[in-house]
């Protein structure tokens, strides 16, 4: 074969984590749809959305029910058709903000909203095929849900030379992305089409980890299959905790750094999760707005498996669908456990940036002193002295934090996995992050 | 359903190494015993009483001196390192209640009055050995051929001393290098045996090659420079067992592999330089000790380049 998958590559930082996604052939279910569905206005980083549907409203699958004047904004739709029975509030366990939320009481019976009269998707400018992402919502699946139609819109002038779709998935336990790539390979692919559209790109890559083999495999067969392979090049990676990061991936794959403070474009470079482009590809060929995700739910629960859930579920009908958890769980994280976060309760909703519940029993850690062994240097991915934040915080010198750039951490969580004392370094790091931007605040 | 429960909130990340300072610490015990195997072995009884008091008095000490401070005592096994590698660097001959006094100074003046594990500037164990060298100076330079368990000990030089003489050939002494069988500190002999143990912390990761190549290196290099031989610096005195076991004590080595060069290179050049033109036949002591003392500067100075920082040139 004429060879569209490169040489492996790897990265000298970083830690690699045994071996942990029972979930990897579980195909993905779909899960029933909720009776009651809690949609949360913010689900995407950046401002929040504004209601545009009332108490007593009917709705529709896929009706658009919150937006925002706001560029950083995605609009919100219904995951489910029914009736608008309320408002509440709800503590987002990312954010630990307050936020609203709609509640919609199913009709049972999942009409969807008209979807608009076919399009010829060949004929779609780059400037509609934004327009179509935004209005479907879309933001990076992947779990920063940062608006996906700000990453389609570089500034002019900016010439994007790299596309590298993420299919890492770094993250131990996490096999949602794993299950898309094998059973909706070819969406994936179309959707990168548009994407390619919008950026007209000098080189496509697919970035997959290596303990990903068949979807290596599966992802070049459909990309010889489909004829694409003029310059789609597969870049099997080395599986190692956190190879998908958006800087750490750039740098793999075409040795360049984004510059601190700067964005991916700055250096020529877009990275998207093909879990987004597939969204694109379900919003602009079907009409379907971004209203369900795949999540996977591991850890200690009955049944693991990889779901389809409509957004607005709560994580209670999630796990029950699974079985439930087992006795001894305590903890119950929204991500991976990496940089997953915990939540508290059950009620919470499945959101557009939730990959992953894991169930889990967690022992209290006692946090013992740095021995400087180094380690955490070893780890850190963006070559910062990850103790050394711990040490300035714990003497209130956040100065000293924003000295020793701070800000590029990425709080993946690699220096504290590897801490033999059990520093949570990452706290420490978010703690400072904080408390310099109040600083910011005030002084504005 | 899922029962009513409320589920614990804590920062991430959720997972980590299985891999804690206390592991760290027995597994340096575990690759120390092989220089204590050697010291047994070749100084018999006495060495295995001066060993078993000085680890017994670090670990005492630090539990006093935490007690003291309403401070909490774990046992981590870092006191048991402590107070073994001091034991190591005596003198076979040394009475019991001195190594006492050397390793309660290491612990509760070194490191504990500096803040305890982590925040101690000098290794302690190194410390302990100076302040003995600088009270008992005499106790502290007698010198015995290895005895095994007979009690008739033989005062000797050690290969290091100008009084040192050899009569067989070069390749004998390197052998004896090798094994052991020459006088010196309790745990410095055995060049082999501390090479094994060495290996295994580079094998398990618990060290990385930076110090103990770029020490032994240096002082290779510097004694072939000054017309020594080469070979009987790097097997004789200490080197071997500062090399792999002292500088490589993380809290008191730069935290950078860079600084790590650097301070194995500095500790390796005054280790030769001392031997060399100093009043005292041995300086990997007091090398090391002054390395620890630059450490907080070269950690200032050396750092890695942040990822998306401009490189320096380009400023």
């Amino acid at each position: 074969m004429a060879g569209i998958i490169l040489k492996k590559r790897s990265t000298p930082h970083g830690v690699k984590i045994p071996e942990s996604k029972p979930t990897g052939n579980k195909p993905i279910e779909t899960l029933p749809f909720p009776k009651k569905a809690i949609v949360p206005l913010h689900q995407n980083l950046g401002v929040p959305c504004e209601p545009l549907v009332k108490k007593g409203d009917s709705v529709k699958t896929g009706e658009k029910i919150g937006d925002s004047e706001s560029y950083v904004s995605a609009p919100i739709h219904s995951p489910i058709s029914g009736e608008v029975t309320g408002f509440t509030k709800l503590i987002g366990p990312t954010t630990g903000r307050l936020t609203d939320a709609i509640i919609i009481t199913a009709d049972g019976r999942n009409t969807w909203e008209e979807p608009e009269a076919a399009k010829d998707i060949a004929a779609l400018s780059r400037d509609e095929i934004i327009a179509l992402v935004r209005e479907a919502g879309i933001v990076g699946l992947g779990g920063a849900t940062f608006p996906s139609h700000i990453k389609l819109s570089p500034p002019e002038g900016k010439k994007i030379d790299t596309l590298i779709l993420n299919g890492c998935e770094c993250e131990p336990f996490i096999t949602s992305d794993h299950r898309i790539m094998l059973e909706y390979g070819e969406k994936i692919l179309l959707g990168l089409g548009l994407s390619k559209k919008v950026f007209k790109p000098d080189r496509i890559y697919i970035a997959i980890e290596d303990n990903k083999q068949d979807a290596i495999d599966h992802m070049e067969e459909l990309v010889m299959e489909m004829g694409l392979d003029r310059n789609i090049r597969i870049v099997p990676l080395k599986s190692k905790y956190p190879m998908g990061g958006e800087k750490i991936l750039i740098k793999v794959i075409t040795g360049r750094e984004v510059p601190s403070g700067g964005l991916p474009l700055d250096v020529g470079a877009v990275v998207q999760s093909i879990s987004t482009v597939k969204a694109m590809y379900d919003a602009i060929f079907d009409g379907k707005p971004l209203i369900e995700r795949v999540v996977t739910v591991t850890g200690l629960v009955e049944r693991p498996g990889n779901l389809c859930v409509r957004f607005g579920t709560p994580l209670r009908e999630v796990i029950d669908y699974c079985g439930g958890i087992k006795k001894n769980v305590n903890e119950i994280l929204l991500g991976g456990p990496m940089m997953g976060t915990s939540c508290f309760d059950l009620d919470f909703p499945v959101t557009k940036g939730v990959n992953c519940i894991l169930a889990k029993e967690s022992t209290p850690v006692k946090e013992e002193n740095c021995i400087r062994c180094g380690r955490c240097l070893d780890a850190c991915s963006m070559d910062l002295i990850p103790t050394n934040f711990v040490k300035y915080v714990k003497n209130h010198d956040y100065a000293a934090c924003k000295k020793a750039s701070i800000a590029d951490c990425i709080e993946c969580g690699a220096c504290a996995y590897s801490c033999p004392a059990h520093i949570p370094i990452v706290e420490y790091i978010k703690i400072a992050k904080g408390e310099l931007a109040n600083k910011k605040r005030i002084k504005k | 359903m899922t029962q009513e429960k409320k589920f614990l909130v804590s920062p991430g990340p959720h997972l980590w190494r299985n891999l804690s300072t206390s592991k760290i610490m027995y597994l340096v015990v575990a690759a120390l015993m092989f220089p204590v195997g050697a010291a047994i072995y070749y100084f018999g009884y006495h060495a295995l009483l001066i060993m078993a008091v000085s680890t017994a008095t670090a670990v005492l000490a630090e539990y006093g001196v935490k007690k003291l401070r309403h401070g909490e005592f774990t046992m981590d096994g870092s006191a048991i390192v402590t107070g073994l590698i001091m034991a190591l660097t005596l003198p076979p001959t040394i009475p019991w209640w001195m190594a006492a006094i050397g390793a309660a100074f290491a612990m509760a003046i070194a490191r504990e009055a500096f803040g305890g594990l982590g925040h101690n500037i000098f290794n302690p164990a190194l410390a302990g050995r100076a302040f003995l060298a600088a009270c008992f100076s005499g106790e502290m330079s007698t010198w015995v051929l290895p005895m095994h368990f007979s009690v008739d000990a033989v005062t000797a030089a050690t290969p290091l001393n100008e009084s040192f003489v050899w009569h067989a050939d070069k390749i004998s002494l390197y052998k004896d290098l090798l094994l052991g069988n020459v006088g010196g500190s309790l745990g410095e002999t055995s060049a082999l045996l501390i090479l094994i143990g060495g290996i295994m912390l580079l094998v398990l990761g618990i060290i990385n090659w930076t110090i103990p190549v770029s020490y032994i290196g240096a002082a290779a290099l510097l004694s072939f420079c000054l017309g020594q031989d080469a070979l009987l610096q790097v097997l004789a005195g200490g080197l071997m067992l500062g090399a792999f076991f002292m500088a490589t004590d993380y809290v008191t080595s730069p935290i950078t592999n860079k600084g790590r060069i650097v301070f194995g290179v500095g500790a390796g050049i005054l280790t030769v330089l001392i031997r060399c033109f100093g009043g005292m036949p041995e300086g990997v002591c007091f090398a090391i000790l002054f390395m620890n003392a630059l450490t907080p500067l070269i950690d200032r100075y050396i750092k890695p380049r942040p990822y998306g920082s401009q490189r320096k040139a380009a400023q």
